[in-house]
């Protein structure tokens, strides 16, 4: 990158240091850095979203939402959520690549499922095999991005009904009373006063969030643990900086950005419920 | 093959007995659920002696952040602080590579009477290394929950255990302790439930499954894998999960109504599962 670091074998000390986090494979996982933070800024209102939808259908008046909808938010409890890591993007690969199959080459009548394989037309592949790089490392991430919303959706689910049945059902009764209908109390009401009694479980669904990101690894993305692998692993004499294994200490690295990371959000949750509580009717707004 | 030769192949088969091979080709169903039922035993074995050794060790904290005296206090809060604040994914990477780097020879431990050689290499095995990172990991989790509790405690407990003249361990075993315990049980319940949720990381971090010894979501991915088809073996995890998550809540509601015998019934709290802050 810089022209004295042109000839590694020469350097010594702090300048070979210098050099050897600047290579481009180390530039690249500097860049997975923000792979992982662009992850959590998208996963966050994504997931936002399905919980929203999961909480709302639970307390729909239709039975087959109410249903869905407790199923949703229930089955988190249970089941381990790298279950649904592992599960999610290759169902959904293959639904993609199942409904592209009868839409596309509706004159295959050969079975999708032929025994151990998954056979699809060449024009349902997805991403098609004569798409670029990107390409594919954007369907994956793409789907890897679908799985956390998925999975932190049924935690915010949780968060969120919790948080709607907190809301004092004085405040309720008087929208009523004030004629207002279901749809106005619900937006004008509800929604409003949700968010102070949401917002412990939420910072808290941040920090969950946060500490799942190196998941990612398990989905084949080129993030920072495969990256902190790749660079830590022995380099003999063959590579321009030969080092022994250093795994341990990329890994610490590691270590200390997401302690960084949860310690600043917390900084940052605990002004927020502060600001929050300001003139509410609990016991943290009255205080102040 | 019936399911009943399936069952002794592969019964026992995440322990080392039985069948050597995996199955690899025409995998039924029978196989897939004897398979992954067997490596629910690591799962169990992993989740049970954490949780049991962490309960003293998260007790021990709880006390350490409580307390006056600087150098335990510190201890305890960073502590749980780490293992709190960083996922265990990045933990067991950490520690995977830190027990790789250790010495490859034995540590001779010289206790008097008995030398231990404490074989170092043992650190780089799942039952052992991961066990360690889980225990940690358990212990600051629940340390935290107990801290909370420990600050519940009411203060007229503690003062009519001062006037009876109670004091030190005494009053700790007779007073704290129990209503420590019972404040923190519903949350302890959701702990001891993810517990069992975190192990299934094990076998995906470092840690190798020697030989294919591995836990059921090990095998769970290797069927996706060998099938292509996610749709029968992940489903069987997640049903084993939900039957270990109803025994275990099954188990502490027991343990809970101990914990309550003595409260009046509109007093006494009832455990629900919620997933705040618990999932790693």
């Amino acid at each position: 990158m810089f022209s004295y670091c042109a000839d590694p074998k020469t350097l010594e000390g702090l300048i070979w240091l210098f050099c050897y986090i600047t290579t481009v494979k180390h530039m690249s996982f500097y860049v997975s850095f923000l792979v992982v933070m662009g992850l959590i800024t998208l996963a966050a209102p994504l997931a936002m979203a399905f919980g929203f939808a999961g909480a709302i259908a639970c307390r729909s008046s239709i039975r087959l939402f109410r249903y869905l909808g407790k199923t949703y938010l229930a089955m988190i409890r249970g089941i381990p959520d790298i279950v649904f890591f592992l599960f999610i993007p290759i169902a959904l690969d293959q639904a993609f690549e199942y409904l592209r199959h009868k839409v596309l080459c509706p004159e295959v009548t050969e079975a999708v499922r032929q025994g151990n394989d998954f056979v699809v037309c060449t024009a349902a592949k997805l991403p098609l095999s004569s798409a670029s790089e990107w390409v594919h490392d954007f369907y994956g991430f793409s789907l890897a991005l679908l799985a956390f919303g998925f999975v932190f959706g049924a935690f915010t689910g949780n968060v969120l009904l919790g948080a709607m049945s907190a809301v004092p059902k004085a405040q309720l009764e008087t929208g009523e009373a004030f004629g207002f209908s279901p749809r106005q109390i619900f937006r004008r009401i509800l929604l409003k006063q949700m968010w102070v009694y949401a917002l412990p479980g939420l910072s808290n669904l941040w920090m969950i969030l946060i500490k799942a990101t190196p998941l990612l690894f398990l989905l084949g993305i080129e993030d920072i643990v495969y990256w902190a692998k790749e660079l830590g692993g022995i380099k003999t004499g063959v590579y321009e900086y030969p080092h022994p294994d250093w795994r341990a200490w990329y890994f610490g690295v590691l270590l200390i950005f997401y302690l960084l990371l949860t310690y600043l959000s917390q900084l940052v949750f605990d002004k927020l419920t502060f600001r929050l509580s300001l003139g509410q009717a609990t016991m943290a707004g009255k205080s102040n | 093959m019936s399911c009943l030769q399936t069952l002794s192949d592969y019964g026992l088969r995440s322990i080392g007995y039985g069948e050597r091979l995996l199955p690899k080709a025409d995998i039924t169903l029978c196989e897939q659920f004897v398979l992954i039922g067997s490596g629910m035993i690591w799962n169990i074995y992993f989740a049970i002696l954490a949780l049991l050794l962490g309960f003293f060790l998260s007790t021990i904290l709880a006390l350490g952040k409580n307390s006056n005296f600087w150098l335990f206090s510190n201890f305890s809060r960073t502590f749980i602080f780490i293992f709190r604040g960083s996922p265990l994914f990045i933990q067991f990477f950490f520690a995977y590579e830190l027990f790789v780097i250790l010495p490859k020879l034995g540590v001779d431990l010289d206790l008097g009477f008995v030398t231990i050689t404490l074989e170092t290499r043992w650190f780089t095995k799942a039952w052992l290394g991961a066990l360690i990172v889980l225990f940690f990991n358990t212990s600051a989790y629940a340390g935290e929950i107990f801290y909370g509790a420990l600050r519940a405690v009411p203060s007229q407990d503690i003062e009519s255990a001062d006037a009876f003249g109670l004091t030190g361990i005494k009053k700790f075993k007779r007073i704290i302790w129990p209503t420590m315990l019972r404040l923190a049980w519903p949350s302890y319940t959701n702990e001891a439930i993810f517990m069992f949720h975190a192990t299934t990381l094990v076998f995906f971090t470092g840690f190798p499954a020697w030989q294919q010894k591995g836990d059921a979501i090990y095998y769970a991915s290797y069927f996706a894998d060998k099938t292509f088809n996610p749709f029968v073996p992940y489903p069987i995890v997640g049903f084993y999960f939900i039957l270990l998550t109803l025994v275990l809540i099954g188990l502490f509601s027991i343990i809970n109504r101990q914990l309550n015998k003595h409260l009046p019934s509109q007093e006494r709290k009832k455990l629900k599962i919620n997933t705040h802050s618990l999932i790693r």
